[in-house]
């Protein structure tokens, strides 16, 4: 293998592993904001009870996210020379920008949120959850920008092969960053809603008795029953932003190798890059067309009409059903949830087990998805600007294959060790009595009436 | 555009002055944490989980001045951060692998059954250790002008033992500052050794250094400021003879004046600093490119700087923040 592609390799598995934690840390921020306020309200310790064990989630989860983002910082230079040579006018201001306005804000304030609860005004512990949560969103704007950039970049000019800002507000809000932007926040919701649900099914499961994962499952299932819809909603008009401006991608997408009118949705079906043809199609007639076009004999343009300039066809094709297969699944589960807790206040068993299940379900959705967007600006780094091929470094390929070893092994095993953790922090939170007699007092006293549980 | 009469040049200096800033802060600041991490005992179980509360609210953020460090140097100079991490490939993965290693371990650690604990704390000290190790080799090729002959590895070796003992010294004097009982008595002994240590590292790198390149020995041995420059390593030494007089005294003092080891190292880590900055000025590789050669379009340049100008007054004001939030004695880690 030479350097292009284990640098490709080892810049999959980095970002691959990194988003994971963003992910969850971006909505888990303002769920515990959200916890914080109720806490707040009503005075009611339970709120305090779920906010102290996703605050725990939300460190060692921070953590890892922290130390997985520097390697990515690293490997701009290391790895892909080129990109910050001919484009690093643009990325280089946005990345400056995400450090500067977002990394340092919500790790000094993740130390008041952490440990500063007996050493601050509650007022200030509460602002500074808010801070987090808005520093991490703050985060995935500016690197949502640039990635949206290098999708549709416009606002500069490329005199001698180099790219030159022009206007700093068409760069930053460019035609795929406002899409790109909501569907990422809302796969957020989703991933933590999920993971909320799952752990919180998880005590249950394991014969928890106690409020607190029961108000915590009720939350993150209505959050999740409600913005499922609102993302297959956003990742609809993502996908014709994307047919308007990155056609080729679409094409990889749906698996369309020739230009057609009523092209079919496949459901299912085995690209052939070398034939340019689909085998075992299973598919609904016209149904693409009328996704994309809104016409059922829309046209809907093919692969042949990109040639070279296409990304490759099967990874872009299997990620995007991975991703859509996932999403209704969600919207499944997320609605059964609701509707059995909104009428009986429990899941029934299996419900409940499918939702341990689900717990990491985001995961997959929203990796799946970012593999179907980078894959599908292949051949390009920056779209029609810089290939990756010209980006790549000079390194011997034996120092990149070393290094990607190191990280897989390392990766690998901190991801054990993560999902490991949670399951333990959830039994354990399942032996600890954690009502105090002063919490009894107090609860009595305000004569807070908890959901009616079981 | 504002910031539109700045030329290059003077956004060159900007810029090479917050780098050096970030580089500056980055030292201090997760130099006493990581130097925490080294001097981690394997055994003693009181003494870790109060050396992980010592640094526990600060070292995230901590860290991030090195993002900053090295993002200053891929916005400013793109291409002096492409030449220094191909050559330092190696040790820059090795010191992002003992990063991440020491990072996540202070969290698992809190987290899991006691028996996995042990091993947490293990990768805790060793990554650590790689991570400072690895920072210090990396410092010792980059002043040598990234070469990578076998008298600059000696370089290098001694210049990563050279910064694991100054990284070790400071974590020695936070201790001093943080702890108290027979913590802080561990950590006077630990000081004092380090203090050693360092002083000799900084010798022989000070002197060593002339080798390397004719400039910077014009500069310190023939040129007519010379005798001024000198007041630095005069200085620097003055102050480590003083913080050994402190630390014999300290313990009894009763308490008073325990900031004075913390407070000494910081100005001995902002000594050496500008002994390297006004070496190596204006080069960000020594002897291979400049300020100049590696400087970004001025443009773009000139739009971060808008929001630095803003932001990081802003950043220095809340960390001084929670400095102060935080200070005293640290307390037993707990999350509420």
């Amino acid at each position: 293998m030479d350097a292009f592609v284990l640098s490709r390799l080892q810049f999959a598995l980095n970002i691959s592993f990194h988003i994971l934690f963003p992910t969850i840390t971006i909505a888990l921020g303002w769920f515990l904001f959200y916890f914080k306020l109720r806490s707040n309200l009503t005075g009611h310790p339970v709120w305090m009870r779920i906010y102290r064990f996703w605050v725990r989630v939300f460190a060692l989860t921070f953590a890892l996210g922290v130390v997985s983002g520097v390697t990515m910082s690293f490997q701009f230079g290391t790895n892909w020379p080129g990109f910050m040579e001919k484009a690093g006018n643009v990325a280089g201001p946005l990345l400056g920008y995400e450090v500067l306005t977002a990394f340092f804000l919500e790790a000094t304030f993740l130390g008041i949120m952490l440990f500063g609860m007996r050493k601050v005004p509650n007022w200030l512990h509460t602002f500074a959850t808010f801070v987090v949560a808005a520093g991490t969103t703050l985060s995935a704007f500016w690197i949502l920008s640039l990635n949206s950039w290098m999708q549709t970049p416009q606002g500069h000019e490329v005199i001698d092969g180099v790219v030159y800002a022009k206007d700093w507000s068409a760069i930053i809000f460019n035609p795929s960053f406002p899409y790109r932007f909501t569907h990422m926040l809302l796969a957020s919701g989703l991933t933590a809603s999920f993971l909320i649900a799952g752990l919180s099914a998880y005590r249950l499961f394991r014969g928890d008795d106690k409020i607190a994962p029961k108000i915590a499952l009720k939350t993150a299932t209505y959050t999740a029953a409600v913005l499922i819809p609102l993302q297959i909603f956003a990742g609809d008009m993502h996908g014709l932003n994307t047919l308007e401006h990155q056609p080729q991608k679409v094409a990889a997408m749906e698996g369309v190798w020739h230009t057609e009118q009523g092209a079919p949705l496949l459901l299912f079906a085995v690209p052939d890059e070398e034939k340019k043809t689909n085998h075992f199609e299973i598919g609904i007639p016209n149904m693409a067309s009328f996704i994309l076009t809104h016409d059922v004999n829309g046209e809907i343009k093919g692969l042949n009409e990109f040639e070279g300039e296409h990304p490759p066809v099967a990874p872009v094709f299997y990620s995007f059903r991975v991703m859509v297969g996932m999403g209704l699944l969600m919207l499944g589960t997320a609605w059964a949830g609701a509707f059995y807790l909104y009428r009986r206040n429990v899941m029934p068993d299996w419900l409940n087990k499918v939702f341990i299940g689900m717990s990491f379900s985001g995961w997959v959705a929203t990796l799946a998805g970012w593999y179907v967007t980078e894959v599908g600006r292949q051949p390009y780094l920056v779209s029609g600007v810089l290939t990756t091929q010209e980006a790549v470094t000079g390194l011997p390929p034996a120092n990149i294959a070393l290094s990607f070893t190191l990280y897989a092994v390392l990766y690998f095993t901190l991801l054990i060790a993560y999902i490991g953790t949670l399951t333990l922090m959830c039994r354990k939170a399942v032996a600890i009595e954690e009502i105090t007699q002063e919490e009894k007092n107090k609860a009595q006293r305000i004569r807070f009436n908890p959901v009616q549980t079981n | 555009m504002p910031f539109e009469s700045l030329s290059a040049d003077t956004l060159g200096n900007i810029y090479i002055a917050l780098l050096g800033l970030a580089v500056l802060l980055y030292a201090i600041l997760d130099g006493y944490d990581l130097g925490v991490g080294v001097l981690f005992p394997p055994r003693n179980e009181l003494f870790k989980d109060a050396m992980v509360a010592s640094i526990g609210p600060y070292w995230d953020a901590n860290e991030t001045w090195l993002v900053l460090a090295v993002g200053l140097l891929l916005i400013a100079f793109p291409q002096a951060h492409s030449a220094i991490l191909q050559t330092l490939y190696l040790p820059a993965t090795f010191m992002l692998m003992g990063l991440i290693l020491r990072g996540v371990s202070f969290d698992f650690r809190a987290k899991v059954a006691q028996t996995k604990k042990k091993k947490w704390d293990t990768c805790f000290k060793y990554g650590s250790l790689l991570t400072t190790l690895s920072q210090g080799y990396m410092l010792g090729i980059w002043v040598t002008g990234l070469r990578t002959d076998l008298y600059a590895q000696g370089f290098a070796l001694l210049s990563a033992f050279g910064v694991t003992a100054a990284y070790a010294f400071i974590g020695a004097c936070w201790l001093i500052l943080k702890t108290e009982g027979d913590l802080q008595r561990k950590a006077f002994y630990w000081a004092k050794r380090c203090l050693m240590i360092l002083a000799g590292g900084i010798i022989a790198v000070s002197f060593l250094n002339l080798t390397l390149h004719a400039e910077v020995r014009a500069l310190w041995l023939e040129s007519p400021l010379g005798f001024l420059l000198m007041a630095i390593p005069v200085t620097c030494f003055g102050l480590l003879a003083l913080c050994g007089v402190v630390l014999q005294r300290l313990p009894e003092a009763d308490g008073k004046g325990e900031w004075l080891p913390f407070a000494l190292a910081l100005l001995v880590f902002l000594l050496c600093f500008a002994a390297f900055g006004i070496s190596y000025y204006p080069y960000v590789v020594p002897g291979k490119l400049t300020i100049m050669d590696a400087l970004a379009d001025a443009n773009s340049l000139r739009f971060l700087l808008v929001g630095t100008v803003i932001v990081v007054p802003c950043i220095l004001a809340y960390t001084v923040m929670v400095y102060r939030i935080f200070a005293g004695k640290s307390e037993k880690l707990s999350y509420y």
